[in-house]
């Protein structure tokens, strides 16, 4: 298959997933007490939609973050912990479903990458610049030192001489 | 100073060098796609389950069905027009290769499904049905289609997300079957 056809039906598919059903509001969801509300409403503002990855659980009209705002709701009511739901959708989707990936060792180079690089980056700069004050001016030998002079003395070799011009 | 000199000219180089780097960097990410999230299942058993099955509305299949086989569990919807796109490929694998394809469909209406089976072939041994997207949850499936590579301990061995053609089938799909297929 060619790539364009398939990029078509990816972009129709992800249309589609995204614009199906009517607009999902968070009133079919009924809760004991403002704070269990919140509680939810923080969960599904972490937790990314799979299939408009730029949504949260909390923000996507797709069709799938329904069903899993139904599945942690679901969950609170049991009784699940915060820790145990979160738990229950990364055993299943991945990491990718937290917008705020964990440390952890295949993670380290995304958390203290920048970190890093700031550091290098800063120790080579430190560097050039110490390395810089430090070198002395360049000594020339007397037949520089000569040559200079004949070269901002002579005529007809700065820049706008008549001389210049016409050669 | 011709040292200070070829320092500053390879100097010149580095800066060159990384851009070159990050700019490969950057070209080889514009042709992942972010829709291809690696699941965590692989290499893990199958989830189970217990549903409906499709043709025979009351019957119920279990994750039992797959114990003893290298199977092929196909994530699938009439809504999906990846689905269709893959049907054909799909029957053809389910004629010419001894793995035992399952068909998952997810999502759906029932009516709707059987009327795609109907007019484009039925690829699968056993079809589940699976409208409310109670499995679904369970297995990591996101959209249709997914394709899922259990061998016969009833371990996942891959996931394919997105349509299969005969090229996905030789180079991805083939070589793990081939791979777990020994062992089990």
């Amino acid at each position: 298959m060619t790539p364009a056809p398939m990029i078509r039906a990816l972009v129709a598919a992800a249309l589609l997933a995204c614009g199906s059903a009517g607009a999902f509001t968070l009133e079919e969801f009924q809760f004991q007490s403002p704070a269990q509300e919140q509680e939810f409403r923080e969960l599904i503002g972490k937790l990314r939609c799979l299939v408009c990855q730029n949504e949260s659980l909390a923000a996507s009209q797709a069709d799938l973050a329904q069903d899993l705002r139904k599945e942690v709701y679901q969950m609170m009511q049991d009784g699940k912990s915060h820790d145990e739901i979160i738990e229950f959708l990364v055993a299943r989707y991945g990491d990718f479903v937290l917008y705020q990936p964990p440390v952890k060792p295949s993670t380290y180079i995304l958390w203290f990458g920048p970190f890093v690089l700031i550091g290098v980056g800063g120790f080579l700069l430190l560097r050039a610049i110490q390395r810089r004050r430090r070198e002395p001016e360049p000594d020339l030998s007397a037949a520089e030192h000569d040559r200079i002079e004949r070269l901002l003395t002579q005529p007809g070799t700065r820049p706008g001489d008549t001389q210049d011009r016409a050669s | 100073m011709a040292r200070s000199q070829s320092r500053s000219k390879s100097s010149y180089l580095v800066p060159l060098g990384i851009f070159l780097a990050l700019a490969a960097l950057l070209f080889y990410g514009l042709g992942l796609d972010p829709k291809k999230v690696p699941s965590p299942l692989v290499g893990k058993p199958a989830p189970s389950f217990e549903l409906e099955s499709l043709l025979e509305p009351g019957k119920t299949i279990s994750s039992d069905i797959l114990k003893g086989k290298m199977s092929l569990v196909n994530v699938w919807a009439s809504w999906c027009p990846s689905c269709r796109q893959e049907h054909g490929e799909l029957i053809r694998i389910a004629r010419e290769s001894d793995v035992q394809m399952i068909g998952f469909n997810w999502k759906d209406e029932r009516r709707a499904a059987l009327e795609m089976l109907r007019r484009y072939g039925n690829p699968y041994v056993l079809s589940v049905f699976d409208p409310e997207n109670q499995v679904g949850i369970d297995w990591g499936v996101y959209g249709a289609p997914e394709t899922f590579v259990v061998d016969a301990e009833g371990i996942i061995r891959h996931k394919r997300i997105g349509p299969i053609d005969q090229r996905v089938w030789e180079e991805e799909i083939l070589p793990v079957i081939e791979q777990y297929r020994s062992k089990g």
